[in-house]
């Protein structure tokens, strides 16, 4: 099964594409003493460059420049309409089902660019969990199995698909809770679980990297903290990146973040000392709480 | 002061008891007619109505076997025709589409809903009827078919606007292209709804006679195959009513009864099945 030997490639550290990324300036604007150009000590799995994005004329997104470390949870954060959705969103190419945007820029993932991929096969390297858990009017096991079904990842054999299906519950912090009710139906779980659901759902298709967009934001503090609990488990095979427009649930569950402000990356460092020293007066100003 | 009062108080409980009461015809007007077939009806509908072909003029008796069989032919025909149109061209509407082609289709629908029953009996005349010489129960299916579509068009365009834009996010963030996440995920989640709205147009054209008078004619016996022409219930009840026969005219009322009763039945299995296991829909 193809579920945990599945990254054959990705993790190999390539000492070209790390120095390449090395010489980019563009990670921390004012230099720390620390003067390490990457913001986390691990292999890059995704790199953005010079990402502007529009909505018609509304310029969204200014010259965002941003790298995601592998087996890494990376959180954006900022006030609502800082644009850290749209900015999710463009890194499995979700813009593209919006009508009148426009980005120009770069998304490279495992140093490839994600524009000259097929969109099929990048959305299934990149998953996405969303802000409301959105599970398909299907039973619990038709929902998790749903991505292998398209994708038509295993053979058509059952016992394989259970399997998967399994493991991905199990990877999901849910299979204990819905075994014995796989086949009923998804919309008969609770809000926690079913967002648990769609973690599973996502992870079924083994991706690299797992877009989080405020996850659980529609969820009360015990769930947000399985979920969060979760997400320290699942960096071990996956690269994680979060948007959450709470500040605490940064701090605890990422290690690198990055504030977004009226479209603009302020400030992108590893989480404790962007909160302990923020090194812009606007991050600053955030993260005691002034605004937003 | 005192007088204004009183004047305000009048019109209030007038214009209360006119709604109450318009309220009341409209939802009268069912049972009124009901209660008349089931009047002058009732008592024909027995066994052979149902199993007996009509009786050869002059003679009492028999039934409208081929008719109600014709009118299962007829609907059968037309849902094969109207309900894929009517449904992957509301698929269109609601999922493909800019903005200019969806407003000329969906207006296009809305005038081809209003056109008249007769006019559409016509249409259906002149391209399946002519070419072959002769009426047919696939012209009759046609025809009401045809009128099947805008109401399917509308509706499953409708039903499927109300499926949350979240869920398909969903799927196709997993990868799906835009046909599968519309195949396997929305079409599933408005399929009840848009089975409602085929069963209901079926029900609607189950009683339209216009289309069916020049299309599949009528049939005082069985229709074997769907070339020859055929009877149905509606045009059953227009013969007999305005034949000359006191029993047509009862057997008529039967007709009507029997009509409408099926027509009701699936209303209300219908609405029983959507409302019971109305599909999850959460914003």
């Amino acid at each position: 099964m193809a579920q945990t030997s599945a990254k054959p490639a990705y993790n190999r550290p390539e000492s070209s594409e790390n120095s390449v990324v090395g010489s980019m300036e563009t990670v921390l604007k004012p230099p720390t003493p620390s003067g390490s150009q990457t913001v986390v000590e691990a292999p890059l799995r995704m790199q953005i460059r010079n990402l502007n994005f529009y909505y018609g004329k509304l310029h969204a997104l200014h010259s965002i420049n941003l790298q995601v470390a592998a087996n890494r949870v990376t959180a954006l954060i900022g006030p609502s309409g800082c644009g850290k959705s749209t900015l999710i969103r463009t890194f499995n190419r979700m813009h593209e089902t919006v009508r009148g945007t426009r980005l120009v820029g770069e998304i490279l993932l495992d140093g490839e660019d994600v524009f000259a991929q097929d969109v099929t096969h990048l959305r299934r390297r990149i998953g996405m969990v969303f802000q409301r858990p959105n599970p398909f009017p299907k039973s619990i096991f038709e929902n998790v199995a749903y991505g292998l079904r398209i994708n038509g990842l295993p053979a058509t054999s059952h016992g394989h698909l259970s399997e998967a299906v399994e493991h991905s519950l199990l990877r999901a912090a849910l299979w204990e809770e819905v075994k014995d009710q796989l086949h009923k139906s998804a919309y008969a779980l609770s809000g926690g679980q079913q967002q648990r659901l769609c973690i599973a759902r996502a992870l079924a298709v083994d991706p690299e990297v797992l877009l989080l967009d405020e996850p659980c934001s529609a969820l009360d503090p015990v769930n947000t903290a399985k979920i969060e609990e979760l997400l320290f488990h699942l960096k071990q095979n996956c690269t994680l990146v979060i948007v959450t427009h709470n500040m605490q649930q940064a701090a605890r569950v990422s290690d690198a973040t990055a504030f977004l402000l009226n479209g603009e990356l302020i400030e992108f460092r590893p989480t404790p000392q962007l909160f302990t020293t923020p090194s812009d007066p606007r991050t600053e100003a955030y993260i005691t709480g002034r605004f937003g | 002061m005192n007088l204004r009062m009183l004047w305000r108080k009048s019109v209030n409980i007038i214009m209360l008891s006119l709604t109450g009461l318009c309220a009341l015809v409209a939802v009268s007007v069912l049972f009124f007619i009901l209660g008349y077939l089931v009047y002058h009806g009732g008592r024909d509908v027995n066994w052979d109505f149902f199993t007996k072909l009509p009786k050869p003029v002059g003679e009492t008796g028999g039934g409208m076997a081929n008719a109600i069989v014709g009118s299962g032919k007829l609907l059968f025909l037309a849902a094969l025709f109207g309900v894929p149109v009517g449904l992957l061209g509301g698929v269109y509407l609601a999922e493909f589409g800019g903005h200019a082609v969806p407003f000329v289709v969906r207006y296009t629908a809305d005038l081809l809903n209003g056109v008249p029953s007769i006019v559409i009996g016509i249409f259906a005349y002149a391209l399946v009827v002519m070419p072959v010489h002769h009426f047919s129960t696939l012209a009759g299916g046609f025809a009401l078919g045809v009128m099947m579509i805008p109401i399917v068009l509308r509706s499953t365009e409708e039903f499927l606007h109300a499926v949350p834009r979240s869920m398909r996010e969903g799927a196709m963030a997993l990868g799906a292209s835009k046909w599968r996440t519309i195949s396997s995920v929305v079409l599933p989640a408005a399929s009840r709804g848009i089975m409602t709205a085929a069963l209901l147009a079926l029900a609607r054209v189950a009683g339209e006679t216009a289309p069916l008078l020049f299309t599949a004619f009528g049939n005082r016996f069985w229709s074997p195959g769907w070339s020859q022409p055929i009877s149905s219930l509606p045009v059953m009840i227009y013969t007999y009513a305005v034949g000359p026969y006191e029993d047509w005219h009862q057997q008529a009322w039967a007709a009507g009864l029997v009509l409408l009763g099926l027509v009701l039945v699936t209303n209300i299995v219908v609405r029983t099945l959507l409302s019971r296991g109305a599909s999850p829909q959460r914003s």
